[in-house]
């Protein structure tokens, strides 16, 4: 059954992934992109990381992505070209990866002793307490300047993105 | 049958599969001739390293590395609001998000 | 029980929950049009049937027999897959919406009155109002006309603000019954009846009137359905629509206040617990037992629909900033106070 869910998954989540590289509009990259990630959510449900599974479908999927889809359909930028730049990146950058992908395979696929998941799966802890029991416990004890400060870099962003994205006043000229 | 219902999944198949989307990740980012799509690689990259760590964490039965995650999706959050705002900027300056159209100073 | 008994149990729970919802959406829609039609003082749909009881039926009919326009310029794939988007996720919510007394089980601790006990229920519905976005944001931008982007830029603009209110004014809640699945905050409001419900003796007072707010501008419903007023934006995202697909975002916009309504219920008002309750006997019959609770969460899910029809026939509507400054700079600061509030008075007593 875990089996089952995690090929049907991974199977999503990597059709996303190509599908992504593959399509030549940006607003069929996204939606590929928002496949991808609530693909993953049920991954990681499988992993027995539920709260992480929701933050990915409410941030993520629910939040950057509407985000990314907002200003695909505001700026209407069309679909890409292809650039002699661009060619020169494929021929180049393509072997590239495959070669870091072939080594990083190698490494993840000889590692002995990992373990495996099954169905039910969650992080161990006291037996009754709930993944979001044992996050809590540690994110607002221990972790909790982090967490503060994580708050101020959102404001940052906030008022970042406002200001850059604001439309500015045409000078005047004396005498107009 | 019900052999097959029962399986579990060895924690390799997780990693394998987080290491071919943060690749798929830089491939996107290195061929798309699209400002906005080569943003949404560097998501997919940041996507994959979150899966490895879900699975460590899963592995070693440490809430940490789920508490990290959270951390990477909180700053890939801001970094999606301001990086699109720079996006809009700069299509407001050039009229134009092909990558290889923005890449001088001066036109 | 064995896979494929559960399999098939839950499968017949899907069923039945899914006509019973998709009835319910089409009964709403007479209501309100019954509703609004006596608030202005007229009768409503009264010819079809008696009381008008067959309206849904026939308007059902000539939805599907009506011809399907899609315009040529529109982008088809997002054109044809928005209205499911949007109807999808308006009824995959009531999947984890516990209706009945979890008392009653089956063979080893199935519930027969929820399709679904996750440990996150809270969390599954404001992920799913979240991904509701798309539904509107690709319709209007796939069909292609001034009119249809505008109201869905907007609409998917004030549906992504609320969402904040939303939120937050559901944590005043999950402070004081200390979980997020859903059973679990309906069971800490069943001790003594009306008075202990989040309401009354809960003192979320604050946080449900912000959560009404929310939830009606959520669902697009009056005062805050601007972007879809027919005098404002000529229909606003469902302009390009006809038959069947208009169709289904009606049907959405209707079953969200259904899920609204339920998650309201259940949040606020105690759920499928009577308000009488330990004054009233149990009942010793097993199928009163287990008909009574559904009844009480019928009932106030009830009223919560004819809360929002009175709201619609009675209020004019906001104007695009007004809406936008309401949600911003005061829903959520006062969201926030209410955490704050509810988690000092916790604390402290």
């Amino acid at each position: 059954m875990h089996l089952i869910l995690f090929i049907l998954f991974a199977a999503f989540c990597l059709a996303g992934a190509v599908n992504l590289l593959f399509q030549t509009h940006p607003i069929n990259s996204a939606l590929s992109l928002i496949v991808v990630m609530v693909s993953l959510a049920v991954l990681y449900l499988l992993l027995g990381a539920e709260f992480l599974a929701a933050a990915q479908v409410i941030v993520y999927a629910g939040a950057i992505m509407v985000l990314f889809t907002f200003v695909v359909m505001l700026l209407n930028a069309g679909r890409e070209e292809r650039t002699r730049g661009s060619r020169a990146y494929i021929v180049v950058g393509f072997p590239a990866v495959v070669i870091l992908l072939a080594i990083a395979a190698t490494v993840v696929l000889h590692i002995n002793g990992l373990g495996g998941s099954a169905f039910g799966d969650s992080l161990s802890g006291a037996p009754g307490s709930t993944n979001l029991e044992q996050l809590s416990e540690v994110l607002f004890t221990k972790l909790l300047l982090p967490f503060e400060v994580t708050s101020v870099l959102i404001l940052v962003a906030i008022l970042g993105a406002v200001a850059l994205a604001r439309h500015t006043e045409p000078e005047r000229t004396a005498g107009k | 049958m019900s052999h097959l219902l029962q399986q579990e999944v060895p924690l390799n198949l997780y990693l394998l599969l987080s290491a071919i989307l943060f690749c798929l990740g830089v491939v996107g980012f290195l061929i798309k001739r699209n400002l906005i799509t080569v943003f949404m690689s560097i998501e997919l990259m940041l996507n994959g390293v979150n899966l490895s760590f879900v699975t460590f964490a899963h592995q070693w039965h440490a809430v940490k590395g789920q508490i990290f995650v959270f951390f990477v999706m909180m700053v890939a959050a801001a970094e999606a609001a301001v990086g699109l705002a720079i996006i809009i900027a700069v299509f407001r300056a050039r009229a134009t998000l092909a990558v290889d159209r923005i890449d001088l100073m001066k036109l | 029980m064995t896979i494929l008994q559960f399999f098939l149990w839950s499968l017949l729970k899907v069923i039945v929950v899914t006509v019973v919802t998709l009835m319910s959406v089409a009964y709403t829609v007479l209501l309100e049009r019954k509703l609004v039609g006596r608030i202005q003082n007229r009768w409503g749909p009264s010819r079809v049937g008696p009381f008008g009881l067959l309206q849904p039926l026939v308007d059902g009919a000539k939805s599907f027999l009506k011809e399907d326009i899609i315009p040529t310029a529109v982008y088809r794939p997002l054109y044809l897959l928005a209205p499911v988007i949007a109807l999808s996720c308006a009824l995959i919510s009531v999947a984890v919406v516990p209706f009945g007394s979890p008392a009653i089980n089956g063979p080893g601790g199935f519930h027969f009155f929820e399709i679904s006990d996750i440990n996150i229920g809270l969390l599954v519905i404001l992920g799913i109002t979240s991904i509701g976005v798309y539904g509107i944001a690709l319709a209007g931008w796939s069909s292609n006309n001034k009119y249809s982007l505008l109201g869905s830029l907007r609409s998917s603009a004030q549906l992504v603000s609320y969402e904040l209110a939303l939120g937050l004014s559901l944590v005043g809640v999950v402070l004081r019954a200390q979980s997020l699945n859903l059973r679990e905050i309906v069971e800490s409001q069943a001790k003594h009846g009306l008075l202990s419900w989040n309401l009354f003796g809960g003192f979320q007072f604050v946080a449900f009137f912000i959560y009404l707010m929310a939830a009606y501008a959520e669902t697009n419903r009056s005062p805050f359905d601007l972007p879809e007023a027919e005098s404002e934006l000529a229909a606003g995202y469902h302009t390009e629509y006809s038959s069947m697909k208009f169709a289904m975002f009606f049907m959405a916009e209707y079953a969200n206040m259904i899920t609204v309504g339920c998650v309201a219920t259940l949040l606020f008002l105690g759920g499928w617990t009577s308000p009488f309750g330990s004054l009233l006997p149990e009942p010793h019959n097993i199928v009163l037992q287990a008909l009574l609770p559904i009844f009480w969460f019928v009932l106030k899910v009830f009223s919560f629909l004819f809360l929002y029809v009175w709201v619609r026939g009675t209020l004019p509507r906001f104007r695009y900033d007004q809406l936008m400054n309401f949600g911003w700079r005061y829903l959520m600061p006062l969201a926030i106070l209410n955490i704050l509030a509810t988690s000092l008075w916790l604390a402290y007593m």
